[in-house]
This record gives structure tokens, sequence and C-alpha cells, in this order.
């Protein structure tokens, strides 16, 4: 049960004792939630229990790496000598570096607020409208597209070609710069334009992500405070102002901190479109090339911290959230 | 997610390796005619002696894993070769290719889960690999082949701390420019056979009115490395070959003054605006061309010379006639004078991390004559420095001619200089710097931006 | 929310009819409404579009002229999805289709039912260092993937796991569980008090509760999630080249995509039609289950 499935019906044999044995230990830890729920405290060791499992993957699966990762991030690029904050002073030091997380920034300052705002705009433009399904499947595609074919596609929208005699633009934004009446541009090598094209393309992945849920929530408005705010004639942006977006409030939350994290995680897009060069390196990437490419653990390892490190600021306003839900 | 289309240090990888489909498609080519198909299976099907394999034991039913850079349409005629050695022992080979391989061979093997054999691209990742402890030293018997078959230099590159781990697999040339036969001929120009001569040649190009070079460095995240190649070929030609060498092991200084003239020359090509870029636009388009399309301009009559690698011959699209009386072919890249012939190049190794009777079996026969030979009657598109290797077997004139250019006894091969460095360098600032030098960033600030990224120890 | 503004303001113009008909579908009537939305469904579509055209026009013509050339000069090709197909190149591509879904499942529906168990916990049950527990849950989504790898793998060769399903299916599965809980934890605390409170004055346990009230209420938030876990999953190449290393048994769809633009990256006429024909399946599962959350999160059921 445990080897290499090597036929389709081992391998679907091998999914569904998977999934039964998982049935199984879901049914060990209702059935002692169920008993233990009844003694004193019951509640409280219910809650442990329910949140075993998952605690002890993360445990395994995050919790150790990431521990591993900032003990690495004190040592050097073969991981032999203990350098202290070297690795630190390199990153708010040198010059790469430094837009390295001046990118960052960008990025995250752009990406979920812009994401959000149009998932949002788009949700409420589509909603109850007689094509929203196909109108929201628009939106989607580019979520379900993987990156590999998200680079080919861009390709199709940046590339430059020169203004040469016979030779053809075969992207879409310069060919409609010559039709202006301009002359064609290197896109992806003019900083920082460059940085914005490509957070574009998150853009374009995530706000399907962000229309999806919002949708979700803007559904769940009930009925009758919007039928009320209608028959005290309140108007389309009103309604918005005061209606909808009060009530999505917290989806909001969730969704530009979901992005905000997606975003500062994201390296996918940068590698494959500039490979981080022309002043477009992001920490992530920046993480990744160091670790996998240069050969520098410790650099790439106090990266990867500054990851972590980056993400207090959306940790700190989400404990607000749960003291002011609390 | 981690979807990018180059994986960062392939282009070693590429270089012993086209396709079989590929075969398929340039069949226009002069010389392949006889690599249809059905020869290939024949080949392939041939017999071979099996003596030096079985004597490891009886191998029958046991699986040799190999995991490499190498993947579609290019595996095939790896995974065909691989056949005979199948046939006669009754061991069974597993071939995994990925286009991420140079970061996931060293995430395998620090995890401890390598593959029985590695197809290693480059000098540095072998070390790499040895130093995580995993790798196993070459058996006796692949010793013996690599004494018979291969120079010295070639055993050099994969023997580290005085164990020989290595054989040496395929092998690439990448002093060599492209050009339009047929456009050489119509415009009466000579093949130059000295560096003054490919200057007085592009010269004359611009004068007829001409942009002769078109270059492109782009390659997802590895994009630069192409300079480095340029870079290398002129530090071979400007300086000499000792200079080269003591500049890729660091013993002159990246920023010392050969390494500089020699960027410095490089820059009279690729930064000479009267000289670059046909068909594809000023200096600065060279960043953001991939180095796939860079020679493309060459058929239209764009551009007229492109400096890349043998395995650049895959790149023409289908029904491009390669050969001497073709669409496109190539000159070696001349050197300084015509009696020095430097000759910049790449090649695979094949590290084990396992040694039992089965891949010491599998590793003799990928060192040996009989598969370079059977390797070479099944694709098109690939050489081997290996001597035992019969060049009639070749199948294509590029082919041909590399190999040519291999077995020149007046040649002095050296490996990719940026492979040999370490990875901080060769595949990380170097590319990055270069990249900058393109965009404008003059070649002082270049090379001392190298010289301080160099790893200290 | 100024970005919204400008896009909004539109229905301002007719601020009059108010009470007669709906004002969302007022909204909707009005053009300009009309007229957003379809610019970003519009601008959304070209890119895509692009590729889709280009997956059908032969590979000379993509890499000299741009896609929209193909209306005035329409030149069509099935090779590119031939090729995809393996018909010349005899990559089977059933087989990695397979190897995907058998992926796919479990790896959405098991860091569904985990992380509903715990995200139920964090919402409705009051235990000690319960939100300090949920923040650094929540704060574990910044950990990159690849931190994970090495240490993940090392274990994997220790439980003689390696190339096995069972990798992914747990790589997935716990990655995905800090943003899942986080979601759906969320969601389940716009349910409100009264239903839990009643719920338990009627004697029902956390157990029962968690059957009986909450996963009714929570389909759409599951759906939701269970898509995008879903796509994350199947597009995923990262977590299926580390840990499902070892040969083609066990590799995605994702994996031989990647692969198809071959060794020199330059078949984008290949990796094209690899897209659409990858494209395919997470589209369907967004439309079929799209129906559980168009009807809206809580939607009915707490009038009810």
């Amino acid at each position: 049960m445990f080897n290499t499935a090597s036929t389709t019906p081992g391998k679907l044999l091998q999914m569904l004792a998977a999934l039964l044995l998982f049935a199984a230990i879901m049914g060990v830890i209702l059935f002692i939630a169920g008993r233990l729920g009844r003694g004193k405290n019951g509640d409280k060791w219910v809650g442990y229990i329910y949140l075993l499992p998952a605690v002890l993957m993360l445990l395994i699966g995050l919790v150790y790496p990431g521990l591993r990762t900032i003990y690495e991030s004190f040592f050097d690029a073969a991981g032999n000598a203990f350098i202290g904050f070297d690795n630190y002073k390199t990153i708010f030091t040198n010059e790469d570096e430094l837009t390295v997380l001046r990118n960052t920034v960008f990025w995250v300052v752009f990406t979920p607020f812009v994401a959000t705002a149009v998932g949002l705009v788009y949700a409420i433009l589509v909603d109850k409208s007689r094509m929203e399904s196909f109108a929201k499947a628009l939106i989607f595609l580019p979520m379900s597209i993987s990156f590999v074919a998200a680079s080919v596609i861009w390709k199709f929208m940046y590339e430059y070609r020169p203004d040469q005699g016979s030779v053809k633009q075969i992207g879409l934004i310069n060919q409609i710069i010559v039709w202006l009446g301009g002359k064609p541009v290197q896109l992806l090598i003019e900083s920082p334009l460059n940085t914005f094209l490509l957070i574009i393309v998150m853009i374009w992945i995530q706000a399907g992500f962000a229309m999806t849920i919002l949708s979700a929530a803007i559904k769940a408005i009930p009925d009758d405070i919007v039928e009320a705010a209608r028959l005290d004639g309140v108007n389309a942006w009103s309604m918005f102002r005061s209606i909808t977006l009060p009530s999505v409030r917290p989806t909001v939350v969730v969704v530009l901190t979901t992005i905000g994290i997606g975003t500062l995680k994201v390296f996918d897009i940068v590698r494959t479109m500039t490979g981080g060069q022309f002043k477009t390196n992001v920490v992530a990437n920046e993480f990744y090339s160091q670790t996998f490419r240069a050969d520098n653990q410790g650099l790439g390892a106090a990266l990867a911290v500054l990851l972590f490190i980056l993400v207090i600021p959306i940790v700190a306003y989400n404990i607000r959230q749960v003291r002011q839900g609390a | 997610m981690f979807g990018q289309p180059r994986s960062p240090r392939f282009r070693a990888a590429l270089a012993g390796t086209l396709s079989a489909g590929l075969v398929l498609s340039i069949a226009a080519c002069g010389g392949s005619d006889d690599s249809d198909s059905d020869t290939s299976s024949n080949a392939s099907a041939s017999a071979i002696d099996c003596a030096p394999y079985t004597k490891f034991g009886d191998i029958k039913g046991k699986t040799v894993s190999i995991y490499t850079g190498i993947v579609t349409p290019e595996d095939t005629p790896h995974i065909n070769s691989y056949k005979p050695f199948e046939t006669c022992t009754g061991a069974t080979v597993k071939y995994e290719g990925d286009k991420s391989f140079e970061t996931q061979i060293l995430v395998r093997a620090k995890a401890g889960n390598p593959p029985d054999l590695a197809i290693v691209p480059q000098p540095g990742l072998l070390k790499q690999l040895v130093a995580t402890g995993k790798a196993v030293v070459a058996p006796d018997e692949v010793s013996a082949n690599v004494d018979k078959f291969w120079g010295k230099d070639w055993k050099a590159y994969a023997t580290i701390d005085g164990k020989f781990y290595a054989a040496p697999l395929g092998a690439s040339v990448k002093s060599l420019v492209w050009y339009s036969p047929k456009d050489f001929k119509d415009s009466n120009y000579e093949v130059p056979t000295t560096l003054d001569q490919l200057k007085a040649l592009s010269d004359k190009m611009v004068a007829d009115g001409k942009k002769p070079w078109c270059a492109g460095i782009s390659s997802g995240d590895a994009t630069g490395w192409p300079v480095t190649d340029w870079m290398e070929d002129f530090m071979l030609r400007t300086a000499g070959v000792d200079e080269y060498d003591k500049w890729v092991n660091h013993q002159i200084a990246f920023n010392s003054p050969e390494p500089t003239a020699a960027l410095d020359a490089v820059g009279g090509y690729l930064k000479n605006d009267k000289y670059v870029n046909g068909g594809l636009g000023d200096v600065k388009s060279i960043a953001t061309t991939t180095f796939q399309d860079a020679g493309l301009p060459i058929l239209d009559g764009q551009c007229e010379m492109h400096r890349q690698a043998s395995f650049y011959a895959a790149n023409w699209p289908k029904g491009t006639k390669v050969s001497q009386d073709g669409d496109v072919f190539a000159f070696y890249l001349p050197g300084k004078d015509a009696t020095t012939k430097p000759v910049l190049g790449g090649g695979e190794f094949v590290l084990s991390f396992a040694d039992r009777p089965e891949v010491k079996a599998f590793q003799t026969y990928l060192s040996s004559d009989t598969w370079a030979n059977t390797k070479a009657k099944l694709s098109s598109g690939w050489v081997s420095a290996n001597k035992g290797l019969d060049p009639n077997n070749l199948t294509s004139p590029i082919d041909q001619l590399a190999a040519k250019i291999l077995l020149d006894p007046a040649t002095q091969f050296r490996f990719d200089g940026s492979d040999q460095m370490p990875a901080a360098v060769g595949s990380d600032a170097f590319w990055k710097q270069a990249t900058s030098w393109i965009t404008g960033q003059d070649t002082k600030t270049t090379v001392d931006n190298i010289e301080k990224a160099w790893p200290k120890k | 929310m100024s970005i919204v503004t400008p896009l909004t303001t539109g229905p301002e113009i007719t601020p009059k009819q108010l009470s007669a008909s709906a004002v969302a579908k007022k909204k909707l009537s009005s053009p300009w409404a009309s007229l957003a939305a379809i610019v970003i469904a519009v601008l959304w579509t070209i890119p895509t579009f692009g590729l889709l055209v280009s997956s059908f026009r032969p590979e000379r013509a993509i890499k000299r002229t741009g896609w929209w050339t193909f209306f005035s000069d329409p030149q069509v090709t099935f090779d590119n999805y031939k090729a995809v197909f393996g018909a010349d190149g005899g990559v089977n591509m059933a087989d990695f289709f397979v190897n995907s879904l058998v992926i796919c499942i479990p790896a959405v529906l098991i860091p569904l039912a985990l992380a509903s168990l715990s995200a139920y916990a964090f919402a409705w049950i009051e235990f000690k260092g319960k939100n300090f527990l949920f923040l650094a849950i929540f704060a574990l989504q910044i950990v990159p993937l690849q931190v994970t790898l090495i240490p993940v793998l090392e274990i994997f060769v220790k439980l003689h796991l390696t190339g096995t399903f069972w990798t992914l299916w747990l790589a997935h599965s716990t990655f995905a569980l800090p943003l899942a809980i986080y979601l759906l934890h969320n969601f389940m605390k716009e349910i409100p008090a009264g239903l839990i409170e009643a719920a338990r004055i009627d004697g029902a346990g956390h157990v029962s509760i968690f059957f009986r009230v909450m996963l009714p209420l929570l389909t759409p938030a599951l759906a939701a999630f269970g898509i995008f876990q879903f796509l994350w999953v199947w597009n995923d190449l990262l977590v299926a080249l580390v840990f499902a290393g070892g040969g083609n048994e066990v590799a995605p769809i994702t994996l031989q995509l990647a692969n198809l633009s071959g060794t020199r990256g330059t078949a984008w006429q290949l990796l094209s039609a690899g897209a659409f024909v990858s494209i395919l399946v997470p589209v369907t599962v967004f439309l079929l289950l799209q129906r559980y959350f168009v009807r809206g999160l809580l939607a009915g059921s707490v009038k009810g």
C-alpha cells in the first residue's frame, strides 16, 4: 500500500485506500471527541483533539523547516561557519538587495489592493446578471492557468520586436503602440515600469480569487437588508458604500491578507518573465536564486526569514481583527 | 509553480543532445537520409558484446535509474541508445528527464534521495554534488575506459580531491559562428580565419549597409549566459589558454587587465551599434531577445552572423537546411591568428550515487565506445570527445564539423569557464552583471562587481 | 478602496427610479455599469484569448507575427494539439492525467476535512491558547514552500515513501492547512452564534453541531476553497518535482507540460496547446462547483 503504484487500477486503489485510512483516522478523532465532550472541561479537550492532526502536520511540515531556516540564516554560504547577522547586513547594504526590497514593497502595496478592488467591483457588477456564471468564469480563467502557460500568454503581450523593415510585432502592447504611431518599447527593460508590468500579471491572476470569494460574501448579504435599503430609496452608490461594503468588509480583509501573503511569496512570474534581471527582482525570487542557484544557503535562509518578518504587519493587523471579533 | 521554461544551468545539458524527433523535422538536411526512424531502431537493436557488463554479476531483472535535464524530444535517442545494454544484460534502465534537473538534483542529493546515476552538465555542479557526500567514486572499469577514450583534461574535470568520479558523456563545441552560406556566396564574403579578418568582415558588412551580428542573451533566470560564452571565447583568444585557466581558477582576479580587455573586445562587437542587433533592434534588445530566437534573423537576411554553440542547430525552424551549401551553417570562430586554435566547449558527466553491480555495469557501458557509436547513429546534433567514436557514424554536417574541430590535433580545448567557477559567480553574478553590462553598465564596474561576488576562502 | 470609486460612480448618473425595480438590477441596466463589466471582462480575457488563437497557428507564424494577424491571414493547424497528445512523440498524456487526478482528490479532501475541524475549534470552542495558536497557524502561511523541500524530503526518505503518491498527498495537505484554516475560520465566524447556542441547548455536542449545523451551512465555503486547493494542486509543479521524483509513475500533467517546451524551451506552439489541455479540467470543475457558492454563503439557511 505504501509502494509506488504503476498501473491505473493500482493507482486508483491506492487512492481509495488512502481515503479510507484517512476516513478511519477522522472517525477515531470524532469518536474520542464525542467521548471527551461529555467530561468536565469537555469543550477544551474537544478543541485540542480537533486541532491535533493539523497541528502535528504543521509542526513537521512547516514549523520545523521554518526554524531550521532561521538557524541556517546565521551561517555562511556552505552552512559551516557561524557568521551572526552578516547575511542580514548584506541584504540591507548591498545595492542589488536593496532594489529587491524596494520592488517587494511595490508588489505588496499594489497587488492586493488592485486585485481586490477589481474583484469586488466585478463581483458587484455581474451579480444577479443573466450571464453571471459565464462572466465570472472569464475572470476566474487566469487562476486556472499554470505559471508555465501564463508566461507564454504574457510573452504575447509584452514581447518587443524592433522598428525595422519587415519585422512584425508579436506582443500586443507594442503593436498597439505602433498602430497609434509610436515606436515599439522594450517594455521589460525599463525600470521601474517593468516591475509594474509584472505586477499586472499577478493582479490578473489574483482578481479571480478576490472575485470568487467576494461574490460569495455579497450573496450572503441578507435580502431583507437590501430590501429595506431599497425601500428607503438608496441609490446604487450609497448602497455600495453603506450596505455592500460594510457587509463584506471582513471578507475584504481576508482577501487582502491572502493575496498579500501570496504576493510576498511570488517568484514564478519574475523568474519566468525577467529572471529577476533589469531591476525586477523580489525577495522570494532572490531567496530561490541564492539557495538553489548561487549555492549560498545562508543568504537564502536570511532572505526567507526576511519574508517571515515582512508578514508581521499583516499578522498584527489580523491580531487586531481577532481581538475585535472576540 | 516552478514552471520556468529554463532550468538555470541547463546550457551544457543542451550540449550534446538533439532529438530523434528533430531528425524527422530536419529531414531535409544533408546527411540525414540514413537516419530515419527505421534504421534508428535497427541500430539500437544491434547486438553488442555483453562481456564487459555481465562480469559485474547477473543483473537480470535489476533496475538502474538515471536522472537528467534532457527532456522531450531529445530524450528519445538517449533512451533508445540504452536498449542494447538492456537487451544483453536483462537489466532495465529507468530514465527520468526533468527541466529543473540542475536545482532538483541538489535537493535530492542533500535530502538523501538521489537517483542511481545523474547526467551532470557542469564540473561546478559536479563538485557541489560530490560535496554532499552522497556521490560514489567511479568504478575502475569506467576509469580505464576514460583513460582509453578521452583526453587527460576531460578526466581532470571530473576528478575531485584526487578521486575520479564521473565519465564524460557528450560534448559540444561553442566556438562557432552561424551564417548563411548562400548569402556569403552572393555577397562575396569569405569565412574569416583570424580575429582581424572577422572584424574586417564585420566592417565590410556595415559598409554594405548591413547589420553583421545578431545576438540574444535572454534565458529566463539564466539570462546573461551567452555573454559569458562570448567573454570566455575572447579570453581564450586575446589572452591565451594559460591566462584563461588562471582566470577560471581565480589565480588572477576577475577584474585584472586580461579579462577586462577580453570583455572590452566582446564589447567591440556586442555593444557596437553598427554591428548589432540585426533584425532585433538596438544593443539593449540583446538583453530581451531569447538566445533561441537570436540567430533566426539570418534566415531573413536581416543579420549575417550569430555566435552560438553547435547545439543551436536544433533551433532552426523545420525545413531549414543546415549544411555547408544549405540555408545556414557555422564556421569556427577564428583564433587570434590562423595557427592557434582555441576551442571553447561544454559537456556532460555521468555521476553515480550507488555502487550496485547493475549501476556499475551501466556506467561502464555509457563510458564505452560502443555506446558512443550507438548514440551517434541514433541522433542528430550530438557529438562526443570519445576517441572511439567513428565520425562516419555522425549523421549531420554540423556534427561532423564539431567532431572535426574536437579531434583536430591543433585544437586547444577548454571547458566553459563559468561552468567551473563557483556557483555564486558562474551561475549568478557573472550572468547578472553581464546583463547589466549589455544594458549600459561599463566594463570596469562589471568586472569589479563580479570579482566582489567571488566567494572568499 | 479609492480605486473603486471611479468605476462605480456610473450608476450615480441615474439616481432616480428609486423603488420600482431592484437596485441591483438597476446597477446592471445602467449602460455605464455594463460597460465597466464588459471592459474588465475583455481586458482579462484578451491575454488568454491570444494564447487560444496561437495554439492553432503554425510554429513559424507564431514566431514571426502577432496572434491578431490570424484574423487577416488565418492559418489554422492542429499540429500543436497532435504533438501534445503524443501523435509522434509517443507520450501518453492519459497516464499523466490519471496521476494528476489521483494526486488531486485526496490532496483536496484531506486538508478540507482537517481544516474544517480546526477552523471549527478556533471559531466555536473556548480553550487556552486559542488566539495564539490561531495566529501562529495563520502566520505559517508565509513559510515559503522552498524552505521545506529538503527537510521534508529527508523525512520522506526515512519513511521510505519517496516516489509514491503518499508524499504528495501529505505534502499538499500540510501546505494547504494554514490558508484553509484561516479562510474557513472566517466563514465559520460569520455563522450566527444563535444557531450554535440553540443546538447546544438542545443538548448537541460539538461533534453533532459540526456535522448537523456547520457542514451544511459551510457547503459554499468548502466548495470555494475546494476549487482553489484543486487548482493549486492541479497546477503545482514544485511539490511534484521534489517529492514525487523518480519517474513517470506518479508525475502529474504539469510536469509533462513543463517538459513539453523541450530542452531548449522554444516550443511555444506546443506550450500554448498544452496549456489549453491542462486548463480544461480546472475550468470544468469551476463551472460545476460554482452553483454551490453562487447560491450565497448563508443565504436562505440563516433565515430558515
